[in-house]
């Protein structure tokens, strides 16, 4: 089945080649679960703080029985933040 | 000790400028700032004045950690009523102006009645004067600050002045200092322009003291420590700035894209922090030139940017060819999503009038946003616009309007009025995206549940710097919620505004907070201060400073009406994303959050509330 993998901020590095714009399609086993995934790109665990499977957050215990389904996307961001204009 | 123990009292009817002690009864309870200031405006003036009458007053205050070595000590507040809300404004800034003004010795300055004519305010040290500034009126903000370092020959006074938008009533307009740093919200720069007040220019050289030296060099080095360690403010916010969330909330569904008519926007990614590092393909440049810090900040969130000479935007301009104040997320968003534009450079180029004209950007592309589908109903044609194809997406009609709006001319003098006057005027009052007239910044509370409450209840109007319930419901500090779930958003939205509001009235950045709790800052303030500073004393001061403002606005005439949303977010379904189908549940949140606050089922502080805060 293939899913789309996004990762951003400094994860970006972890897409394979030929990825563009943080993302790319990937080929997986069926019923592969997230941490399969982040295993397999090689993201450090510790760094895969905000994991979305289809924009739905998906705590560190409950990835490695999450299974993906096709077309899912799986978006991953080390810990960020923002939250506004320092002018405000 | 913290406190310079000295405010300045302007009267511009009169011309007379004149210290006073520090009313260290109320520093004592409401700290500094936001809420020392918000104590002297809701004594001194009827809450039911006329926002833009000589009636109102106007101040520019610092904390106690302003100007001093904890790290992001750099803030100053402006402290006024709210011509674009009617309700008690408090718009924080950093960059230098803060800090050069309590070195030279001050913790405020109250600007009182109207100047007969234009005048800006002179502070060197002790010395207070007020100039002439018929010359400096109908500049820019730019303009301004270059020709007051000229005409008193010195570049390292700092500035923070007004354009022409706060000169002519822009309901928006801003106050803007060090070129690129804003008390931006709430229309301040409206209420100092109202007082043919130009500018406050100052330079100081007395210095900062503390209580105890030893105790705040160990305090503030220990929470540098802190913040450096911290993933986000030692690493994520320095390198990507606060558009890192661009993809972040596109992803989760509750990016507002044309005037919140969608919560998800395809162009998201184009106007990211992704994408300002990227090169461009044009001229092999990224948009992102480098961060920059304010006084004293070791997180340097801001951002430097430099557009594309070729682009549309300043092809011939070569003002604007420099590197300047790049996108923060809200701005990225407001310019962008809201309006449904994905051309980087034509939101930088946005970005760079705002400052240099004195509006802020996101009410300003809230109400672009809400005028483009006042458009695209055919409400409002090109007979109004006078030509302007007001599209949404339009990279053009962005960078055409950004100027009108900023110069009070033309279609642009019609944005001036903000979204809720606008849309009114169109008969169109629902388009409006704002609470208590102030426009969303940029979560759609149909994603986040706990952003509709904070958005409801802010008495500043809509805004996301009172209670941040984002890093919680998306960001996952310092707990991770559920966005879509209303249980427990209550008391996590009471939560936050407490502790924001303590943190707006000590003098530090509410960023510190994303690697810092209450506990990391008493000790700094504790040893900046006399009379010992705990982080109780702290939770005890917000929550007094957030009943003060409470009172400010039912006393204004607000009511438990006020606190709403659109309806829009409340009856239509987001369209895509994890909140397909859901809207705001304020209902849900609402009256348990009136219960924890300690007030009535009409959103009245009870007694006992009050007389447990000292209110």
């Amino acid at each position: 089945m293939k899913i789309t993998l996004k990762l951003y901020a400094r994860l970006a590095q972890y897409l394979p080649a030929g990825a563009a714009e943080n993302q790319a399609r990937i080929e997986l086993a069926e019923g592969a679960s997230v941490n399969q995934v982040l295993e397999q790109f090689g993201l450090p665990p510790a760094h895969c703080h905000l994991v979305l499977v289809n924009g739905v957050y998906v705590a560190p215990s409950e990835r490695p029985q999450t299974a993906l389904r096709p077309d899912d996307v799986l978006a991953v961001w080390p810990q960020v933040a923002g939250g506004g204009w320092p002018g405000g | 000790m913290g406190w310079a123990g000295k405010i300045l009292r302007v009267d511009l009817a009169k011309g007379s400028c004149t210290p006073e002690p520090l009313n260290a009864k109320w520093a004592a309870e409401y700290l500094g700032q936001r809420g020392l200031a918000s104590k002297y405006l809701a004594t001194e003036i009827d809450p039911k004045v006329d926002p833009l009458s000589p009636a109102n007053k106007l101040i520019f205050a610092t904390g106690p950690l302003t100007g001093t070595a904890a790290s992001t000590g750099g803030r100053y507040s402006v402290i006024t009523k709210g011509p674009l809300t009617g309700a008690i404004a408090c718009s924080n800034s950093g960059g230098y102006w803060g800090p050069e003004l309590k070195n030279a010795g001050w913790d405020m300055i109250i600007f009182e009645g109207k100047a007969k004519k234009p005048v800006y305010l002179f502070l060197e040290d002790d010395r207070a004067e007020l100039v002439p500034a018929g010359d400096l009126w109908g500049q820019t903000v730019w303009a301004t600050e270059a020709a007051i370092r000229a005409k008193h020959q010195d570049p390292q006074i700092r500035v923070s002045a007004i354009g022409k938008a706060g000169e002519m009533g822009v309901m928006f307009a801003c106050i803007v200092n060090d070129q690129h740093r804003a008390a931006g919200r709430s229309g301040v720069g409206a209420v100092m322009g109202s007082k043919n007040l130009k500018a406050v220019a100052v330079r100081g050289s007395q210095g900062v003291r503390v209580r105890d030296a030893k105790a705040f060099f160990e305090a503030t080095t220990k929470g540098k420590a802190t913040l450096a360690a911290n993933p986000v403010t030692g690493q994520g916010l320095t390198t990507y700035g606060t558009n890192i969330l661009m993809n972040v909330i596109n992803e989760v569904g509750a990016l507002p894209t044309r005037n919140h008519r969608d919560v998800q926007f395809e162009g998201a990614r184009k106007i990211s922090a992704e994408a300002m590092h990227e090169k461009r393909p044009t001229d092999g440049k990224a948009n992102l030139v480098h961060n920059q810090a304010c006084f004293g900040c070791t997180i340097a969130c801001g951002r430097m940017s430099q557009l594309d000479k070729g682009h549309f935007t300043v092809v011939n301009r070569p003002q604007y060819w420099g590197a300047s104040g790049g996108l923060e997320y809200e701005n990225a968003w407001s310019l962008g999503a809201a309006a449904g534009i994905d051309d980087l450079e034509a939101l930088t180029f946005a970005n760079f009038l705002c400052n240099e004209h004195g509006i802020d950007p996101i009410s300003f592309g809230a109400t672009l946003g809400a005028a483009m589908e006042l458009y695209d109903m055919g409400v409002i044609t090109t007979k109004e616009t006078g030509g302007i194809e007001l599209k949404f997406g339009s990279a053009q009609a962005l960078a055409t309007l950004v100027e009108l709006t900023g110069k009070a001319e033309g279609f642009g003098k019609e944005l001036g009025l903000g979204s809720k006057r606008l849309c009114a005027k169109y008969g169109h009052p629902e388009l409006s995206m704002s609470v208590k007239g102030q426009e969303f910044p940029a979560y759609d509370s149909r994603g986040i549940q706990g952003m509709g409450l904070t958005y409801a209840t802010s008495n500043r109007g809509a805004c996301h710097l009172r209670s941040y319930t984002v890093a919680s419901e998306v960001l996952g500090t310092p707990v991770k919620t559920d966005p879509l779930a209303t249980e427990g958003k209550a008391a996590l939205v009471k939560a936050f505004q407490d502790a924001t509001a303590a943190v707006d009235s000590s003098g530090l950045c509410v960023f510190t907070t994303f690697g810092w709790t209450l506990d990391d800052i008493a000790p700094q303030i504790d040893a900046a201060l006399p009379g010992g500073w705990t982080t109780q004393r702290l939770l005890d001061v917000g929550e007094r400073v957030w009943n003060l403002e409470r009172q400010f606005n039912l006393a204004a005439g607000l009511t438990a009406k006020d606190d709403t949303l659109p309806k829009r977010l409340l009856t239509e379904p987001a369209k895509t994303g994890p909140a397909k189908g859901k809207v705001n549940e304020l209902g849900k949140m609402l009256p348990e959050y009136y219960e924890l606050r300690g007030w009535s089922k009409d959103g009245v502080p009870n007694k006992d509330t009050l007389k447990r805060l000292g209110l």
